[in-house]
C-alpha cells in the first residue's frame, strides 16, 4: 500500500531575512498534510538546490522579498535543470511587481507567483492539482 | 537503480529512500539487492527531548567526523502531526552548512504515523545510506514517546542528549531509555543545574550495575562546539568495547534477525488479510460482534480456519 | 471620584442593560482588537476607578510622561516627519533625499541594502542581485560622502537603520561629516543598533550575542563623549509586529528589551544617566486605532516607573520614552494599493494621538516596490495633512481622560508586567532568545491571525472581503541593474586607489582591539577614515568575533 506524502522545501534564498510568510505557509503546508523542510535564511542558490535533491522533494517554495528575485530564481531554476530536476515544481513568493512575475512565468522560471494575501489553501490545492497531473 | 545508488549517485540515493517512505512496490526489488552490501556503516541512535540541541551537536560532529575523511549519512526524524499527517522537518536548518559536502548526505524523514517509533521507512534508509558507502549513520530522533526506546533496536551505539534546564530532570526521564543508553551527552553545559543534572545522572546509573560497560556521561556545548571530540572519543571507547567483547557482532545480528522477523511478519500479515478480505466481508462479521451473535476470540479462529490455517484447539 | 459614585454608575449601567440590551444581536461573535483583545461594548467613568490622575496621568513633559514627554508637545514643535528611505547607489539616494526635504520632509531616514546590512560589500558573491534592491549600497567612506553630499549635516538629523555593522555606518557618517568640516558634537541622528530584535524578528545579524552587545555599551560610551546629540540605540518593537506579534508581545519584549541594554550598560561600567537619556524606541503603528494609542501611552509610564524606581536614574531624561513610528508595512495590500493610503493614514493618525516624536508613513506602493517618487509624496503629505488641516496638534493628548483609552493603557501595561513576569522566570531576555521563547510567540501569534484571516474572522478589505478583480494599475519603482555593475567597479577602484598599507595597518590594531577590552570604536572609526571597506571591517571583526546561527521555531 502507497503511503506518498507530497514534501516540499521552503527556502530563502540571498540575503534576506524576513521569515514570517516562509514559517506561516510552512505550517500551513504541514496542516494541509504535506511534508515541509525549511532550509533557514540566507541560503545560496546551490544550498537550495542540493537541499532540494538530497530531500527529493516534489516541490521548492523560495520566498524572496529583498527584490533579488530576478537573479536568484533563474539561478535556482538552472541549478534545477543542469541536475535534472526540472520536474521539481518551483514555486515564489513574497515581494514581487507585476511585470516581473509575468516574465517569471513566461520563460518558464517558475510554475506559479503567489501575492501577498493568498490563502494557503489556495497554495496548497495548486500543489496537489500540479502533481497529480504530472508524471512521476 | 541499485547501480546507480552502489556507484555514489547521490540522486538514486535520494530517490530509493523515498522509494521506502512511500513503501512502493518495486522496493523489495532494490532492497533484496542491496542487502549484500549492508553492514559496513556504524550508525548511532541520537535522542533526546525537542530543544537538547541534538541537531546542533550533529552539526558540529559532522565538521569533526568530515575532519577525519570519514563520509557521513543522517537521517532526521521529526513527529508527523497525527491529525494532519503533515509534519515541519525542521532538523536540517542546523546542518545546511553541509549541504554543498558531496561527503555528508542529510534526509529528513516524518514519523508518518508510528507514533514516535522508528518506522519501517526509516530502518530501511538505514540500510540504504549503508549500502551508499557512508562510513557512519546518525539517525536522530525526537525523544516522545516510544522512540528512544525503538531506535536502540536499529543503532550500534545510542546516545540519550539531556540539558540542564528545568522539566528535564533526571527523575522524570523514563526508566526504559536509562537502561539502553550507552553514552550520555548533557548539553547546554553552561547552563546552572549543570552538576545537578550529571549527579543524578551518575546515581542513576550507579544503581544499574547490569553490564560491564558504563556509560560515560559527556558536557557539552552545543552552541560554542565544546565537548565534541569527547563525544566523539567516548562513542569510540563504546565502539572498541563493542567490538572487543563480540557484542557489536551480536547486537547487528539481533538486528538482521529482527528484520528478517519483521519481514516474515510483514508478508503473513498482507498475506493472511489478502485472503481474509477476499473471502469475507469484515463488516457483516463485525455486525455479528456488535449484536453479540459471536465473541472475537471464536470469529477470529473461524476465519483462518477458512483460508485454511487451522488453529489448535486449547 | 468617590467609591458611592462608581457603584451607582454600575449600577445604572447594569439597569441600562437589562433594559436596552437584553435580546439584542451583535454584527459577530466577539469585537476583538487586531491582537485578539477582547473589547467592550461600552466603557464608563467605572472603568476608570482605582486610577489616580495625578499619579497615573500626571502632566505632559513630566514623570510618567503618560500624556506626553514634553510639556508643549506638538504646540511647541510638530513631529519629525522622517521618510524611510534609500535605493540603487549613493547618487540616486542622495537626489531622492533632495527631493523629499524640498517636499517638506525634516529628517533624513537612511535604508541600506541587504548587503551593506549584512556587511557584505557590493562586490561579494553574496551579493550578487541584492545591490541597491532595498536600500542604498554604501561600501565605504566614500559612498557615504556622495550619499549627503550638499546636505549639511550639522543642520538635519538622520536616522540610520542598520543594526549588526551599525557601528560601523555610524563611524562612516562621523568622518563623511568631518569632511564637510563638522565636528561630531554637533551631529544629531540615531542609529538603530537594537540587535536583540534581530535574534527576535529582523533576522539581519552578524556576530553572536556576547560581542553584539559589547559593540553596543561602546556605541553608548562612545556616543557620550563625543557625540552626545545623538541617539545610540533604537529600541524597537517595529520589526516584532512586523514578524506577527499582538500590540502587547510588542510593547513587552521591545521594553524587555530596552531594560537588557540598560542592565548591559550599567554592567559594562557606565553610570546609567551617562547613555541613558540617549535610548531611543521604534513602535509599529498597526491598523487597531485604539490600541495603538493606548501602547505608546503604556510605554511611556513603564519605562518612567522603571527606570526611576527599579534602575534609580536620577536624570530625568533617562525616565523620558522617545519613539519614532512607522505605520505597519505587513498591514498594506497587493491588492487594491490605493486603498493603502487610507490604511496608512488612520495608522499615522494613532502615532500622532500617542505622542510620536518622528513618523514614516508607508507609500501605498511599498508591497510591490520601493516608493516611485508620487507615492512617497503622497505619504508625505498625509503627514501634512494630519499636522495642519485636522486640528489633532491643537491640545496634547486629546484622548486623555477616555474611559476606554485608559482603560486600554492600563491592560496594556497588565499585558506587558506579565510578560515580564516570564521572560524573568526565563533567566531574562538573552536566555529567553536562546531558548526561542520571543521567536515561538510570535510565531504562534503570526499564524493564528492566518487561520483568522482564512477563516474571515479577520477581514481585509480588497482581500477576502470586498475584492474586485480589477489589476493593478499603479508604477512601479525599477532598480536599473546597471548600479549594481556599476557599483562593484566603484568599490574595486576603491580598493586600487587609496593606500591599501594604512588600510591593513588599522586593521590589523581593530582585530587587537576587539580581542581586547578596549572601546573598540576610535579603530573602527580609524579603518573607516582611511577607506577600509565595510566588508574588509566585518570581516576582521568576524575573525575575532565570529558569526551567529539562528535555531527557527515555528
Amino acid at each position: 500500500m502507497e503511503e506518498r506524502k507530497i514534501r516540499v522545501l521552503v527556502a530563502k534564498p540571498g540575503l534576506d531575512g524576513h521569515d514570517r510568510g516562509a514559517k506561516v505557509v510552512a505550517r500551513g503546508l504541514r496542516d494541509a498534510g504535506m511534508e515541509v523542510i525549511y532550509t533557514g535564511l540566507h541560503q545560496t542558490p546551490e544550498q537550495v538546490v542540493e537541499a532540494a535533491l538530497q530531500e527529493d522533494v516534489d516541490v521548492v517554495g523560495l520566498s524572496i522579498l529583498s527584490g533579488a528575485h530576478m537573479t536568484l530564481v533563474p539561478r535556482i531554476k538552472n541549478l534545477l535543470r543542469e541536475n535534472d530536476a526540472e520536474d521539481i515544481l518551483l514555486i515564489l513568493g513574497g515581494i514581487i511587481p507585476e511585470d516581473d512575475i509575468a516574465e517569471l512565468k513566461q520563460n518558464e522560471y517558475v510554475t506559479e507567483v503567489f501575492s501577498p494575501g493568498t490563502p494557503i489553501e489556495e497554495m496548497a490545492n495548486f500543489i496537489r492539482d500540479s502533481i497529480s497531473n504530472r508524471a512521476r | 537503480m541499485e547501480e546507480k545508488l552502489l556507484q555514489g549517485d547521490r540522486r538514486a540515493l535520494a530517490r530509493l529512500i523515498s522509494m521506502v517512505e512511500n513503501n512502493e512496490e518495486k522496493k523489495t526489488d532494490v532492497l533484496k539487492k542491496i542487502h549484500a552490501h549492508t553492514g559496513k556503516a556504524y550508525v548511532f541512535g541520537i535522542t533526546g527531548s525537542p530543544g537538547s540541541g541534538k541537531s546542533s551537536l550533529v552539526d558540529h560532529l559532522l565538521e569533526h567526523i568530515r575532519k577525519m575523511g570519514l563520509t557521513v549519512g543522517v537521517i532526521a526524524v521529526d513527529p508527523s502531526s497525527p491529525f494532519s499527517g503533515g509534519a515541519i522537518l525542521g532538523d536540517r536548518i542546523r546542518m545546511q552548512n553541509h549541504a554543498l559536502d558531496p561527503g555528508v548526505f542529510i534526509r529528513s524523514m516524518g514519523s508518518r504515523g508510528t507514533l514516535g517509533g522508528l518506522s519501517k521507512a526509516t530502518r530501511e534508509a538505514i540500510k540504504i545510506l549503508d549500502a551508499f558507502g557512508k562510513d557512519v549513520i546518525f539517525v536522530e530522533t525526537v525523544g516522545v514517546g516510544q522512540s528512544e526506546v525503538d531506535v536502540v533496536k536499529y543503532a550500534d551505539t545510542t546516545v540519550l542528549v539531556l540539558t540542564p534546564a528545568a522539566g528535564d530532570s533526571v527523575q522524570t526521564i523514563k526508566a526504559g531509555i536509562m537502561e539502553i543508553a550507552d553514552l550520555f551527552i548533557v548539553n547546554k553545559s553552561d547552563l546552572p543545574g549543570v552538576d545537578r543534572t550529571v549527579t543524578e545522572l551518575k546515581a542513576m546509573l550507579d544503581l544499574d550495575s547490569s553490564g560491564d560497560w558504563k556509560p560515560p556521561i559527556v558536557q557539552t556545548n552545543s552552541l560554542e562546539g565544546k565537548g565534541i571530540s569527547d563525544f566523539w572519543e567516548a562513542a569510540q571507547d563504546h565502539r572498541r568495547y563493542l567490538e572487543d567483547s563480540g557484542k557489536l557482532q551480536q547486537r547487528r545480528k539481533d538486528r538482521v534477525r529482527r528484520e528478517f522477523i519483521d519481514q516474515v511478519e510483514y508478508l503473513v500479515k498482507s498475506e493472511v488479510w489478502n485472503r481474509i478480505q477476499a473471502e469475507v466481508s469484515m463488516e457483516e462479521l463485525v455486525e455479528d460482534l456488535v449484536n453479540r451473535r459471536s465473541d472475537p476470540y471464536s470469529l477470529a479462529r473461524e476465519l483462518l480456519s477458512r483460508i485454511g490455517l487451522p488453529a489448535e484447539e486449547l | 471620584m468617590a467609591g458611592d459614585d462608581y457603584a451607582r454608575i454600575k449600577k445604572e449601567e447594569k439597569e441600562w442593560r437589562d433594559r436596552c440590551l437584553s435580546g439584542n444581536q451583535e454584527r459577530l461573535d466577539e469585537f476583538t482588537t487586531i491582537s485578539d483583545k477582547e473589547v467592550k461594548d461600552l466603557y464608563t467613568p467605572a472603568d476608570m476607578e482605582g486610577q489616580d490622575y495625578v499619579n497615573d496621568l500626571g502632566f505632559p513633559g513630566e514623570y510618567p510622561y503618560t500624556r506626553g514627554v514634553y510639556p508643549n508637545m506638538y504646540r511647541g514643535r510638530l513631529w519629525t516627519m522622517r521618510q524611510f528611505s534609500g535605493f540603487g547607489d549613493a547618487y540616486q539616494t542622495n537626489l531622492r533625499y533632495k527631493y523629499l526635504l524640498e517636499q517638506g520632509q525634516t529628517g533624513l531616514s537612511v535604508a541600506f541594502d541587504m548587503p551593506t546590512i549584512m556587511g557584505y560589500d557590493s562586490d561579494h558573491a553574496r551579493a550578487e542581485g541584492e545591490v541597491g534592491r532595498c536600500g542604498v549600497a554604501i561600501d565605504s567612506l566614500e559612498d557615504m560622502e556622495v550619499l549627503f553630499d550638499s546636505i549639511p549635516l550639522d543642520k538635519i538629523t538622520t536616522s540610520m537603520t542598520i543594526n549588526g555593522p551599525a557601528a560601523i555606518l555610524w563611524c562612516m557618517y562621523i568622518a563623511a561629516a568631518e569632511k564637510q568640516g563638522i565636528s561630531s558634537e554637533k551631529l544629531g541622528g540615531t542609529i538603530q543598533n537594537d540587535i536583540l530584535k534581530e535574534y527576535i524578528a529582523q533576522k539581519s545579524w552578524i556576530f553572536p550575542p556576547e560581542p553584539s552587545m559589547r559593540l553596543i555599551t561602546d556605541i553608548f560610551e562612545f556616543g557620550n563623549k563625543y557625540v552626545p546629540r545623538w541617539n545610540t540605540i533604537s529600541i524597537s518593537g517595529y520589526h516584532i509586529r512586523e514578524a506577527g506579534s499582538t500590540a502587547i508581545q510588542e510593547l513587552a519584549f521591545t521594553l524587555a528589551d530596552g531594560f537588557a541594554y540598560v542592565e548591559a550598560g550599567m554592567e559594562a561600567g557606565l553610570d546609567i544617566d551617562s547613555f541613558a537619556p540617549r535610548l531611543s524606541f521604534f513602535f509599529n503603528a498597526h491598523l487597531d486605532f485604539f490600541e495603538e494609542i493606548a501602547k505608546y501611552r503604556a510605554a511611556r509610564r513603564i519605562w518612567a516607573r522603571r527606570m526611576k524606581e527599579k534602575y534609580k536614574a536620577s536624570d530625568p531624561r533617562s525616565w523620558m520614552l522617545r519613539f519614532h513610528t512607522q505605520t505597519a508595512g505587513c498591514s498594506l495590500t497587493a491588492q487594491e494599493p490605493e486603498n493603502n493610503i487610507v490604511r496608512t493614514a488612520y495608522e499615522g493618525l494613532s502615532a500622532v494621538l500617542g505622542g510620536t516624536q518622528s513618523l514614516h508613513t508607508n507609500s501605498m506602493d511599498e508591497v510591490l516596490a520601493l516608493p516611485t517618487e508620487k507615492a512617497v509624496r503622497i505619504a508625505l503629505r498625509t503627514q501634512q495633512i494630519m499636522a495642519h488641516e485636522i486640528g489633532v496638534t491643537n491640545t496634547i493628548d486629546p484622548l486623555a481622560g477616555s474611559y476606554f483609552i485608559e482603560k486600554l493603557t492600563d491592560e496594556m501595561e497588565e499585558g506587558a508586567e506579565e510578560y515580564f513576569e516570564r521572560i524573568e522566570e526565563l533567566g531574562g531576555v538573552l536566555t529567553a532568545i536562546e531558548e526561542g521563547f520571543f521567536q515561538q510567540e510570535i510565531a504562534n501569534a503570526s499564524y493564528k491571525y492566518q487561520q483568522q484571516l482564512e477563516g474571515q474572522q479577520k477581514i481585509i478589505v480588497g482581500v477576502n472581503q470586498f475584492t474586485s478583480n480589477e489589476p493593478t494599475d499603479i508604477d512601479i519603482l525599477k532598480i536599473d541593474p546597471e548600479i549594481e555593475r556599476k557599483q562593484k567597479e566603484r568599490v574595486k577602484n576603491l580598493r586600487q586607489n587609496r593606500d591599501s598599507n594604512k588600510v591593513d595597518e588599522t586593521l590589523k590594531e581593530l582585530k587587537a582591539a576587539a580581542g581586547g577590552t578596549d572601546n573598540i570604536i576610535p579603530y573602527i572609526l580609524g579603518a573607516v577614515r582611511v577607506y577600509a571597506t565595510e566588508g574588509e571591517i566585518v570581516g576582521a571583526l568576524k575573525e575575532v568575533f565570529g558569526e551567529y546561527k539562528e535555531k527557527p521555531l515555528f
